[in-house]
């Protein structure tokens, strides 16, 4: 198969990027997208030109490193799924696809195709964790949790932490991401003594990152490559509002 | 050599070692503990469980990864299970069970006392994740569910989906996050350690360069953890992901750290198939799978190439269950493997190039239903569609044999301390609880029993007698490693020849693969350590590295772990030549049973092999620790 691909080039966050085309040909239906781009990476290098910077390392879909726009969805055509896991299949022969990085405000570019997305581990430091010190832990099967709500939990934890919600929403929210968390551990019993400061310092730091505000357009869990339900954000809301009246009334 | 070369197993009954070492170790008390700083390398299960535990007792931990955040470490990508020996099934487990699998899978290679730990911590483990938050499979009633794993005959597996490791290191990384805001980890993202600095023969810093600026930095501090995962991507393809390196470990032997069993590498019996030249990773089929899937071959050559389908029962091999009854399909990795390389050899293998067998899973669907099956595998059934375009729910998976994890790694004693005094090598970069062959779902069960529960007990035991004496990171060894730094970088840089890195990777992998691969033979062992330094060479010579060093360069950093590779696969060679019998997942074909078992010479080889760097060309080496089997008796394996 051959494509024209139009692909995001910047050298740096201070320097202006633009689109660059570049052809490529005869790619087998099974490559995968990556590795498309490895292939015409492969061409630049040999020919002496810097090749096009991207994020990724798993390769199947789990690690959440790989982060581009095609044809403007975050991850691309073939939902659910990471980049990684998109194969040139998908796409018909001499088909013009754009590949541009994940545009958020709180992900500043680093170069070319690649962002920086430490916005989203400064929401978990807030308080997307349990307190439990090696050593202190309650035999395992003293917590009984029933299989329901584990289930549910586990759909929360599922979150690779990709930032494609925060890239597929007009305002730039990270609001999936963060519901994500606090639903996973707010579903469990662990999770409780902590449930309310949690959930109030995550979203203070959400906003201070500047991440909008989710206004229902559903676009994150369009792209969520993990599956991750935007009924997560209705918990958020419900878990922030009464963890802010029980903080007001106990002030 | 530097340090000493002594186990230091501690005396006693096997199962109360380790409870009489916590008793006479040394240790630092809560108000000193800040005074010490320790660099932890990586973030994955066994980094990531260190640097939280560390930082929570109150040292003040520095630690550093490649990737954009710690959680994305390649312990996310596990997928099967976790094992421990909580006997929840009441099918007869206990500690000594877990150990007693642990040591036979190993192929009676490993060291009987750190064994019987892991297999004893174990439990804590579970009790620690479930305390965090892990969301583990669970049964109707509330308890946690098992499921079982190969080379077992137990259910001791405990998993979340078929992503188990996300699910652990996600716990890690939050319990990380935690020791982050609170002030005592300080992480640094995106920073590659290149080299390991040893002042007065004792490792006190590491020197690095940011993945973002190329801004090279020395870390002094009063010891230094490894946990910089296995180097499986030595064979470019692999079930790793594409950053996995040894550099960190091969740096580290370059200044003096022993390297134990490099030749040890793990096939893993069910990946889906080599598709195309270009293709850049193989993705690992969970062996969780064989659980339910069942493993077969035509009988006969000429029906490879008809569908699954028109393939009668009769006229099917189910070789494993064949070959192996008491443990079938379940039968341990090594094994299976070669029985799966056996037939496709046999020219009954499926699928393109006939490099393939079929994992069924028609049988389970008739007997438990779709629904049950979508449960247990949905999201490893969805993987294998996106990847191959085939639904396994109506044809059988085609699996093969792909490398996917080392049991070599830095030689460590009881402490988990290298020869190197002040270096811990902990997880999949260590050498020590695997033996020649790891059981499934005891790497996650490694990584973690390192992090949480051994380290914080056996790293004070260093620290106490070192109050005071961490060096200026400007003292002259820093600055001697740094300018080793710079001119290796420099010197990528400007070779300025017209290959790509990724070319030089593909080459080696394709050579490691035929010569030092599923099987090893000595001609062709030696013909490796013939091409190896001429493809080095011709590295050196021709490779394009386009870019500067300060700036992202994701060019630079492949080339210098190809570099890294490049050196290691020989050493990888020396080492499968010098271990002349077969043992685990190391098959030397001129030692096989009739039956083509490996066949162990427990007589001259019953040791750990471990390798000192002795220059650049000068052959490394050799020494060996005996292992002393006091409790185990060393048996021909069977699986029958
Ligand atoms: C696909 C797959 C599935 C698996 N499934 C299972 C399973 O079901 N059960 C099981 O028990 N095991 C499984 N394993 C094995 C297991 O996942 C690994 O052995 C284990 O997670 C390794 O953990 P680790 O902490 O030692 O290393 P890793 O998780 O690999 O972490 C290494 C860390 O070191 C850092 N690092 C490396 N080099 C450098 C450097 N030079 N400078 C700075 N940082 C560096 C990395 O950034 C990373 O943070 C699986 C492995 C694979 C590949």
């Amino acid at each position: 198969m051959n494509f024209l691909l139009r692909i995001w080039r910047q050298p740096n966050a201070k320097l202006r990027g633009k689109l660059v085309d570049y052809e490529v040909r005869d790619i087998s239906p099974n490559t995968s997208f990556l590795e498309m781009l490895d292939i015409l990476n492969e061409t630049l290098v040999t020919g002496g030109t810097e090749p096009i910077a991207f994020d990724s390392d798993c390769r199947e879909g789990i690690c959440g490193t790989c982060s581009l726009t095609i044809n403007g969805e975050p991850h691309g055509p073939d939902h659910p799924g990471a980049v990684c896991e998109l194969y040139m299949r998908k796409f018909r022969d001499g088909a013009t696809i754009t590949v541009e990085p994940f545009r958020v405000g709180s992900f500043p570019l680093l170069k070319d195709l690649v962002v920086d997305r430490r916005a989203l581990d400064r929401i978990v430091q807030a308080g997307g964790f349990i307190s439990a010190r090696a050593g202190s832990a309650p035999e395992a099967n003293s917590i009984l949790i029933p299989k329901y709500d584990a289930d549910l939990a586990m759909e929360a934890a599922a979150c690779i932490g990709c930032g494609a919600c925060a890239a597929a929403c007009p305002n730039g929210s990270a609001m999936l991401f963060t519901a994500a968390k606090v639903s996973h551990l707010s579903f469990l019993p662990q999770g409780h003594p902590e449930r309310e400061s949690r959930v109030l310092r995550m979203v203070s730091v959400m906003d201070a990152e500047g991440f909008g505000s989710c206004t229902n357009t559903y676009e994150c869990e369009a792209v969520c490559p993990a599956e991750i339900s935007a009924s997560f954000i209705a918990k958020l809301n419900r878990e922030y509002a009464r963890a802010a009246v029980q903080r007001g009334a106990g002030e | 050599m530097i340090g000493r070369f002594d186990a230091k197993v501690p005396p006693g009954p096997l199962a109360q070692k380790w409870r009489n070492h916590r008793d006479h170790s040394r240790l630092v008390s809560p108000n000193n503990r800040r005074k010490f700083e320790i660099i932890v390398v990586g973030s994955g299960l066994a980094g990531g469980s260190a640097a939280a535990t560390l930082g929570e007792l109150g040292y003040r931990v520095k630690c550093f990864c490649f990737q954009d955040s710690a959680r994305r470490a390649h312990s996310i990508a596990a997928q099967g299970g976790i094992n421990a020996a909580k006997n929840y099934q009441n099918d007869g487990d206990s500690v000594y069970r877990l150990f007693h699998d642990t040591i036979k899978g190993g192929d009676f290679r490993s060291r009987e006392a750190n064994v019987y730990r892991l297999a004893e911590t174990s439990n804590n483990i579970i009790d620690q994740c479930v305390a965090q938050g892990v969301p583990f499979a669970r049964e109707y009633g509330g308890l946690l569910a098992n499921r079982s794993f190969g080379g077992a005959q137990v259910s001791r597996t405990f998993y979340a989906r078929g992503q188990t490791g996300q699910q652990l290191l996600l716990g890690c990384y939050q319990a990380l996050c935690r020791q982050i805001a609170a002030g005592t980890v300080q992480m640094f993202p995106q920073t590659e350690m290149l080299d390991l600095v040893i002042v007065e023969g004792h490792a006190k810093g590491i020197v690095t360069r940011s993945l973002c600026s190329g801004k090279i930095e020395r870390h002094a501090a009063d010891a230094v953890v490894l946990a910089t995962g296995g180097y499986g991507n030595v064979f470019y393809l692999s079930t790793n992901a594409r950053g996995c390196n040894v550099t960190a470990t091969y740096r580290a032997f370059k200044r003096g750290a022993l390297f134990a069993n490099p030749a040890f590498t793990q096939i893993h019996p069910t990946c889906i198939p080599v598709g195309g030249e270009y293709q850049s990773k193989l993705t690992l089929m969970s062996e969780s799978l064989r659980n339910d899937g069942r493993v077969w071959v035509p009988k006969r050559k000429e029906d490879r190439n008809k569908a699954p389908g028109e393939i009668p029962e009769t006229d099917r091999d189910y070789y494993l269950e064949r070959k192996y009854p008491s443990y079938g399909n379940l039968s341990p990795r090594d094994i299976s493997s070669r029985a799966a390389k056996e037939v496709c050899d046999e020219g009954r293998g499926v699928g393109p190039g006939g490099r393939g067998v079929y994992l069924d899973f028609a049988d389970a669907i008739k007997r438990l239903g779709e629904h049950t099956i979508r449960e247990r595998y949905g999201n490893l059934f969805e993987v294998y569609e996106k990847i191959t375009g085939e639904d396994a729910y109506k044809v059988p998976m085609r699996i093969y044999p792909a490398v996917h994890y080392t049991m070599g790694g830095l030689w460590v004693d009881y402490d988990l301390m290298s020869n190197v005094p002040g270096l811990f090598v902990i997880g999949e970069a260590n050498f020590s609880d695997h033996g020649a062959n790891r059981l499934g779902a005891s790497a996650l069960m490694q990584g973690l029993v390192d992090g949480y529960f051994v380290l914080p007990n056996t790293l004070p035991n260093y620290l106490a007698g070192q109050m005071g004496k961490r060096p200026s990171p400007d003292s002259p060894e820093f600055r001697e490693s740094e300018k080793d730094v710079r001119a290796r970088i420099e010197k990528l840089l400007n070779v300025k020849g017209t290959r790509s890195v990724d070319s030089f990777h593909r080459e080696l992998g394709l050579l490691l693969w035929d010569k030092c691969g599923m099987s090893r033979h000595e001609k062709g062992l030696r013909e490796a350590l013939k091409k190896i330094p001429e493809l080095r060479e011709q590295f050196w010579h021709e490779v394009r590295v386009p870019g500067d060093g300060d700036d992202f360069n994701q060019s630079l950093e492949r080339a210098g772990r190809v570099a890294d590779f490049l050196e290691f696969a020989e050493l990888m060679c020396i080492d499968a030549l010098e271990r002349d019998e077969s043992c685990g997942a190391h098959f030397r074909e001129e030692h096989q049973t009739p039956e083509g078992e490996a066949l162990r010479n427990d007589e001259n080889h019953a040791a750990v092999f471990a390798w000192e760097f002795q220059g650049d060309g000068k052959p490394p080496i050799l020494h060996r620790e005996p292992l002393n089997f006091e409790t185990v008796h060393l048996t021909q394996r069977s699986y029958k």
